[in-house]
């Protein structure tokens, strides 16, 4: 079976769900494998393999993380000269789809970011304009290169060999032209990525103030899901602005969406029309975003929603 | 300075005329900023059936938002080290009144990259026009916005760096460029950030939030239709035909169709059990 490679995003070797989604997805595709750029490899093995990577290619050198996004394009374009892989697979992060870019130019191959599916024949499922239109493309040169969305598959475990293999890469010195002298950390809180996360709570304008959001996070933290904002939020400074949900914001694609106090104007849908079921509180009948509702309810936010947290806790007992 | 490649004669050579010039003569930067003209996004978007491509006539054209912060970004760094923009958009025609805008803004000069072959460019072709234009223009920084309102790849940047072998400096929201020859930026500022730098000439590209794009003033606005505007074609920028447009895009469109209709939802009226409600909608889809 024709092997594909899959670069796996992880903190420390503890593996993403998104790459655990690739894996799934690459199994539908041909025979995956691991490509791990970083340190803690022995933590992440066993998982790989158990999600089906056949093999593990590992490349520890710290200058391939210690350098802005040339270096793992390098080591890319390196194994698939190697291997001949059918195609690579990357999540559609900011970065994710920079690595692709600068692997098409580097392979003479083509590329297709924020795929929401791949089908047997590498043919790939994009929602483009703020998801009115479906789009199936494909790769016509070269080694096909998609980036994937973050739950754009159910991870199913399916073991596999997972043989590990070392690899030395050398870079070039442009490759290493872009130096990270520091990583500024912050707080991240508990909550999971607004990107990744299954269930996304989003407030609007609606919530009126940086207080009203506590009702906002009461809820997200009653189903586990993370919190969203609409750009009227972030820009009046009632929450941070790398939460944004919408055109120039985040593009989210959980399971379940609920839009609090957001009108739905169309660069919000933008980055949000993908989720699978959307639930809206909003008081006015006519506000757009009913359009998408799965189940709407025409009120005040905050009357329902803190009585929706409190009836969760309930039943979760 | 190190420059990318000295064809121009603006540069460090304009020191010397000067005789003993203030230090801030020496750090003038020559910045290119890349600017798209997108469908408003406003208006709704469609496929033309025929290529398959984006139907650009259909819709009102403006200057990608996130191409605003590049501008604000650019003349902020030109005016602190008295260095010059030049404003580079390639598209059709109508591309001018976004090259327009970025001068009466209070860019200096223009470059249209304007050539029927670029019809239906992707990613990969984009990428190659932008770099061989500005290969041998001597530019010390070149400023992207971080992601095209339309195409919403966000890989334009980090090609453009790979083809001219400059370093990636991408999704800024900090810039600091003083012209000594070096950059650093802060990238990426979701949960902290990382400080990144390099020596110049480099590849930027911003997120919003870094600035506030100025609007153009009326003088500005005045000023702009003065500014020289250069039109390069293929042909002018030493680029195959055969490289660039639709015929050569790498990835095709094979199909595409509107989205199935979201099946009509319920809606209910809050009526003091609207919380409890959803919790009933919740259980029944299994999230609780
Ligand atoms: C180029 C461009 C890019 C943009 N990018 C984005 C983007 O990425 N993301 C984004 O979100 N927006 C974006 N916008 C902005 C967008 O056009 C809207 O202005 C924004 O989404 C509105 O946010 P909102 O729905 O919270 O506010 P509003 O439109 O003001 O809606 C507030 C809603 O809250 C309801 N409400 C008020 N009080 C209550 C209450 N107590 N209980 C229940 N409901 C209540 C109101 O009925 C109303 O429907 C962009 C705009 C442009 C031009
Ligand atoms: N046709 C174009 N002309 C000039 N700049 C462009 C063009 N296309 C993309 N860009 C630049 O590249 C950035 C990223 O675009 P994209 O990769 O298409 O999302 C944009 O914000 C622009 O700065």
């Amino acid at each position: 079976m024709a092997e594909i490679l899959v670069l796996v995003e992880h903190v420390d070797g503890s593996v993403k769900k998104t790459a655990l989604e690739l894996l799934t997805l690459a199994r539908s595709v041909g025979q995956p494998s691991a490509v791990f750029v970083g340190d803690g490899i022995d933590n992440a093995a066993a998982t790989l393999a158990e999600y089906g990577a056949e093999n593990i290619y590992v490349a520890d050198a710290a200058e391939l993380t210690g350098h802005v996004v040339a270096p793992k394009a390098e080591l890319l374009a390196q194994l698939v000269a190697e291997k001949s892989p059918a195609a690579v697979l990357i999540t559609s992060t900011a970065e994710g789809k920079e690595i692709a870019g600068r692997l098409a130019i580097k392979i003479n191959s083509g590329v297709i970011t924020d795929a929401v599916g791949i089908s047997e024949d590498l043919v790939a499922t994009q929602s483009i304009f703020g998801g009115s239109t479906i789009v199936h493309s494909k790769v016509t040169t070269g080694t096909p290169i998609i980036t994937v969305r973050p739950n754009s598959a159910a991870p199913e475990a399916a073991p596999a060999a997972g043989n590990r293999a070392d690899v030395t890469v050398a870079l070039s010195e442009k490759a290493t032209s872009a130096k990270i002298v520091d990583r500024v950390e912050q707080e991240k809180g508990a909550r999971p990525e607004l990107t990744e996360a299954a269930v996304v709570v989003s407030g609007g304008r609606g919530v009126g103030g940086a207080e009203g959001f506590e009702v906002i996070e009461k809820l997200a933290d009653s189903l586990d899901a993370a919190v969203g904002a609409s750009r009227a939020a972030t820009d009046a400074g009632w929450y941070p602005h790398q939460y944004q949900v919408g055109q120039t914001g985040k593009t989210v694609s959980p399971q379940l969406y609920i839009a609090n106090g957001i009108s739905g104007a169309i660069q919000h849908r933008a980055g949000m029309q993908t989720s699978k079921t959307i639930v809206v509180v909003n008081k006015d009948p006519e506000a757009p975003i009913f359009e998408l509702a799965d189940y709407g309810v025409v009120g005040d936010l905050f009357a329902v929603v803190p009585q929706l947290s409190e009836e969760i806790s309930k039943r979760k007992g | 300075m190190a420059r990318l490649l000295l064809a121009s004669n603006i540069g460090s050579s304009a020191v010397r005329w000067r005789g003993n010039p203030p230090k801030e003569v020496d750090r003038r930067m020559k910045i290119v900023v890349c600017v798209k003209q997108v469908p408003d996004t406003w208006s709704e978007k469609k496929l033309d059936p025929a290529t398959k491509t984006l139907d650009r006539a259909s819709v009102d054209g403006v200057m990608n938002e996130l191409d605003e912060y590049a501008v604000e970004e650019a003349l902020k760094i030109a005016e602190a080290t008295s260095g010059e923009v030049t404003v580079l958009s390639m598209g059709p025609e109508q591309s001018t009144e976004t090259i327009r805008k970025a001068l009466s803004m209070g860019a200096d000069a223009g470059i249209h990259v304007l050539d029927d072959a670029l019809a239906g460019s992707d990613a990969v072709a984009t990428s190659l026009a932008i770099a061989t234009v500005l290969g041998d223009r001597g530019v010390d920084l070149i400023i992207f916005g971080s992601e095209s309102t339309d195409a919403r790849m966000s890989v334009v940047p980090a090609m453009v760096a790979e083809r001219l072998g400059l370093p990636q400096l991408t999704f800024a929201n900090k810039v600091e460029a003083p012209g000594d020859g070096t950059v650093k930026i802060h990238r990426l500022p979701d949960y902290g950030y990382d400080v990144v730098e390099a020596s110049t000439p480099a590849v930027i590209s911003v997120v919003e939030k870094i600035n506030e794009p100025r609007y153009p003033s009326f003088k500005g606005i005045m000023a702009a239709k003065k500014k020289p505007v250069e039109t390069v074609t293929v042909a002018d920028a030493g680029i195959e035909s055969a490289a660039v447009g639709l015929g050569a895009a790498w990835s095709e469109v094979a199909e595409f169709a509107a989205a199935p209709p979201r099946a009509a939802g319920t809606i209910v009226t809050d009526e003091g059990d609207g919380g409890v409600k959803i919790a009933d909608y919740l259980s029944e889809q299994k999230f609780i």
